[in-house]
């Protein structure tokens, strides 16, 4: 029977042991008319099998020419990254209760937490959240403790945040009275309008979503963002891709210094550019970094450095007190287990890559998606959106409904971005676009190719 | 004894300038030139600088540093520490479900096997329906709280935001009510572990929105009068949500639908042995009764015809929303997919049946060895507690101690401390995956444990001796927050 070891033999001494005749006396507190039939479920198959169904399954899907970011991108995974995670010590630990068993995975994280915060900008990062969805929700319960001098709980979430994100928050944050306030943006720039918030200086709110870079790729103005909402009293709540602060300011840096104030307050995001395969959509990973002054506010598990008896270093989970298992209905989030095999991965990625090749991940990103755009924007009908700085996205205008030309493309074997008709109606026929570093001169020629083939097909055909 | 990697310094006291993996780079290009001034970063981070082969060894050797289910016996109370096949991981990395972006056009060969874990989870537990997006237990917990509290509301019940939450329940459940805005009424549990029905009886009213419960509970034994319990939340207008964490001891021998229950999540991370991944990812799925169905998280996989789509706002207008970026942890839920098949029907009944007779066997071998079971007369389901009050008088000797004294032997400790009204308690579950041979070891350690609590005692108040550390300073941890490395100024 699949992974029972028991033999006739161990099975006939252990009843013994126990004092019952069969297994089924030890269900015998259940009462009978509770006890379940046989389950309408298939009955087993062998590794073999299973291997040959998955095996085509997969196949079937195909491995097609992918351009689609909008929050989970595909970069160039090393392969030492997935071949130490899967290693069984990582892979089949519990979370690190027992420290004295557990200094891998604790003295891990605790570097990971290191790199997190260099790359932020800030002081403490926690061992991680969900994914960047859920950790913005998590931020925006976090402001509402952090933040003193509010008491109204709005939110402002610019419309340039990515549109799930903001959904993800109102789904988990909305329960507990949390009101999130869209502010608008510039339809030409394709960054939030200053101008949009100035209605709100002066009144009582608890924090601003900063998304750098936003949803659209384009860069944001974040030093003014963050200046106006901290002479506002309002926390800066910073939403970025780990991989962009290798060449992108710092969220701990962003605005003017004053009143001790300086950068953002809570910094957070999606991990899975760091070493993560898209898979479909997760397992991904939430960061989360903070300054020191606002450590006990954070939700999820902390690792911090201490000294054992005899005085060696060690690492051990702290400031267990902010959590569920002691708090209960006062915990700062009902967290427990994250995302910790994400975690292994992505510092293992950070220690390949270092500062240095990340620069060099981002750069040819940016670089890949200024060609892209460049050599879509040349074919007749279509055009570039937004006149911002990008980053590694761009939003194109077509002169025609954007489905209908994303199916042929996936007809060819190329998901050539997403549709953001539904999202944003008032940008017309408005499709975003993607190339990291792992896109070519001849994958960026290929779409090019079939995209002008599909837009034009007589002028192509000539 | 363990045999663990003694030391290993911080990655970045590895680090010299100008060394790196070059191989991982991508070509060098300008490409950055676009960025204004004011919004480009200053100084570099300060990641490590390493070889490919020390970054290798670091993490190998790190990863020596931990007990894990491949190395050790891993018998941690409620958490489930069976087996995680490794057929699991291989198929759910096949390069074609890694490379999949989520936003693309929907993937039919991976839908087929999230539809088809759907509707096996939804026959295990005996519910209408079943949605595979919250991320962990605790969000499957948020999930089944907010749909509790979305039905009242589309009822125009809008008194209703108590849950009440018996004593000895995961910390989850008070936190997660609270996450949810509402407020928490706990009540206590009877001699037997059962739930204490006059005190239930007592607790409902108009502000009920629902009872969160375990079963089997946190205290290892079967809810006697879970029917009752049901009939009084329904009648008093609340809902039933089912803490089903650990469904080891019940797989296809009691369907908590049956039971009456509402609103169901399960950790596809624990009963369906996906891997705990040293903290996650975990995979918290929900399963609902017909009446929490139109409030099931999104997405869902739907079938319509012979082909797979996701349903969204539009198929579920009165959804509680989405809980996650894209479609919760995917490649976990693939995971238990595997799982699911290789074990089938016959396998999933096996796993209650083997789960029960390794923790009742277990425990009949520690009683008889002269440790105490918290709930004596009580058949164990897939974990039993141990109570070590007894000990703590006699020898000042604490659940701790011999947690701690265990990993000498080389095993991972039962979950200590937990559920917290049995006092120096250890919750032990071996799982079903385990031999006859390894439990016996596992009791001669006990065995000798106890020994040394009567001789030398300071053996156990002292322990673990033979881990890369000792115990650690959990007081100067919290107080000298040393959270992150700093590089020298």
């Amino acid at each position: 029977m699949a992974f029972i070891p028991h033999t006739p033999d161990d099975i006939a001494r252990m009843l013994a042991a126990i004092g019952v005749q069969s297994i089924d006396d030890l269900f015998d507190e259940i009462p009978r008319e509770l006890r379940a039939g046989t389950l309408g479920v298939p009955t087993a198959l062998g590794e073999m099998e299973l291997g040959r169904l998955m095996t085509e399954r997969a196949a079937g899907d195909g491995r097609p020419l992918n351009f689609i970011g909008a929050g989970a991108y595909e970069h160039h995974i090393p392969a030492p990254v997935w071949a130490i995670t899967t290693r069984g010590e990582f892979y089949s630990a519990y979370t690190p209760y027992q420290a004295e068993a557990s200094q891998g995975t604790l003295q891990l994280i605790y570097e990971y937490q290191s790199m997190m915060c260099a790359l932020t900008g800030m002081e403490v990062s926690n061992a991680s959240l969900y994914d960047g969805a859920s950790a913005l929700a998590e931020a925006c319960l976090m402001a509402v403790r952090a933040n003193r001098a509010a008491n109204s709980r709005r939110i402002l979430v610019p419309r340039t945040v990515n549109p799930t994100y903001a959904q993800v928050a109102q789904s988990i944050a909305g329960n507990q009275g949390i009101v999130f306030e869209p502010v608008d943006f510039d339809r030409a720039a394709g960054r939030t309008l200053l101008a949009a918030l100035e209605p709100y200086s002066g009144q009582d709110i608890t924090a601003l979503v900063v998304q750098q870079p936003n949803f659209f790729g384009c860069l944001e103005e974040v030093d003014r963002l963050t200046d106006w909402a901290h002479r506002n009293n309002i926390l800066v709540i910073a939403v970025v891709n780990p991989i962009s602060l290798a060449l992108l300011k710092a969220p701990g840096e962003w605005g003017a210094p004053q009143a001790g104030i300086h950068g953002a307050d809570i910094v957070c995001g999606e991990g899975q550019p760091l070493g993560v395969p898209l898979s479909a959509g997760g397992p991904y990973f939430g960061f989360m970094t903070t300054r020191m002054q606002y450590v006990r506010q954070m939700p999820g598990r902390i690792v911090g450095r201490t000294v054992d008896v005899d005085g060696r270093p060690g690492f051990s989970l702290t400031l267990q007190a902010r959590e569920q298992h002691i708090r209960r209905s006062k915990a700062t989030s009902n967290i427990c287990t994250n995302q910790g095999l994400l975690v292994t991965a992505a510092t293992i990625y950070m220690s390949l890559l270092g500062a240095a090749g990340l620069e060099r991940v981002a750069a040819a990103s940016m670089q890949r998606t200024a060609d892209l755009t460049a050599a879509l924007s040349r074919i007749a009908g279509i055009r570039p959106a937004f006149s911002a700085p990008r980053f590694h996205e761009s939003v194109l205008i077509l002169d025609r409904p954007v489905a209908p030309v994303l199916g042929a493309l996936s007809r060819r074997g190329i998901f050539g971005g997403l549709d953001l008709t539904d999202r944003y109606p008032e940008l017309g026929n408005a499709l975003l676009i993607c190339a990291t570093e792992t896109k070519m001169a001849a994958d960026i020629d290929a779409y090019a190719g079939a995209l002008a083939d599909i837009m034009n097909p007589s002028r192509a055909a000539a | 004894m363990a045999d663990l990697q003694a030391r290993e310094p911080l990655i970045f006291e590895l680090s010299r300038p100008g060394r790196g993996a070059v191989t991982q780079y991508p070509p060098r290009v300008a490409g950055s030139a676009d960025i204004p001034a004011h919004l480009r970063r200053a100084a570099s981070p300060a990641l490590p600088e390493v070889s490919e082969l020390q970054v290798v060894r670091h993490f190998t050797r790190l990863s020596q540093m931990n007990f894990s289910i491949d190395t050790h016996f891993y018998p941690l109370g409620s958490c489930t520490m069976k087996y995680n096949p490794k057929a699991c991981n291989t198929f759910a990395m096949l390069p074609e479900f890694l490379g999949r972006h989520p936003l693309g056009p929907e993937p039919q060969g991976f839908m087929a096997c999230m539809y088809e874990l759907q509707e096996m989870l939804q026959e295990i537990t005996g519910m209408q329906a079943v949605s595979l997006t919250p991320m962990a237990g605790a969000q499957g917990e948020f999930a089944g709280v907010a749909m509790i509290r979305a039905y009242h509301r589309a009822h125009n019940d809008l008194g209703r935001t108590e849950i009440i939450v018996p004593q000895a329940a995961h910390g989850t459940n008070p936190a997660t009510a609270a996450m949810c805005g509402c407020t928490v009424k706990e009540i206590p549990c009877d001699a037997n572990g059962d739930v204490d029905v006059d005190a239930l009886k007592a607790a409902v009213g108009p502000a009920t929105a629902g009872i969160m419960l375990t079963n089997p509970s946190t205290l290892g034994v079967f809810e006697h009068k879970i029917t009752e319990v049901a009939r009084i939340v329904h009648e008093a207008g609340g809902l039933l949500y089912y803490d089903g964490a650990n469904l080891n001891a019940i797989l296809g021998k009691v369907r908590p639908g049956d039971m009456g229950f509402d609103v169901i999540h399960m950790n596809l991370h624990k009963t369906f042995s996906t891997p705990h991944g040293g903290g996650g990812p975990g995979s918290g799925a929900v399963g609902v009764g017909a009446r929490l169905r139109p409030f099931l998280p999104l997405p869902i996989v739907g079938k319509e015809g012979a082909r797979f789509r996701w349903l969204t706002e539009r198929d579920l207008p009165q959804s509680i929303g989405r809980l996650s970026g894209f479609m919760g942890n995917a490649g976990v839920n693939l995971r238990a997919y595997v799982y699911m098949r290789l074990l089938g029907r016959e396998g999933m009944v096996r796993v209650a049946e083997f789960a029960a007779l390794n923790a009742n066997y277990l425990m009949k071998r520690l009683q008889a060895a002269g440790f105490e079971a918290a709930y004596p007369t009580r058949r164990a389901s897939h974990e039993f507690i141990i109570t070590l009050k007894r000990e703590n008088k006699l020898y000042q000797i604490t659940a701790m101690d011999v947690a701690k004294r265990l990993l000498d032997y080389g095993f991972h400790a039962p979950t200590t401390y937990f559920p917290l009204l049995v006092p120096e308690c250890l919750l032990i579950e071996p799982t079903e995956t385990e031999t006859k041979e390894e439990l016996d070891h596992f009791c001669d350690a006990m065995i000798a444990i106890r020994r040394e609590m009567e001789q030398e005692p300071e053996k156990l108040s002292s322990a673990p001796h033979t881990m890369p550390v000792r115990r650690l300073d959990d007081v100067r941890a919290a107080k000298q927050l040393d959270l992150a490395w700093k590089p020298a100024a």
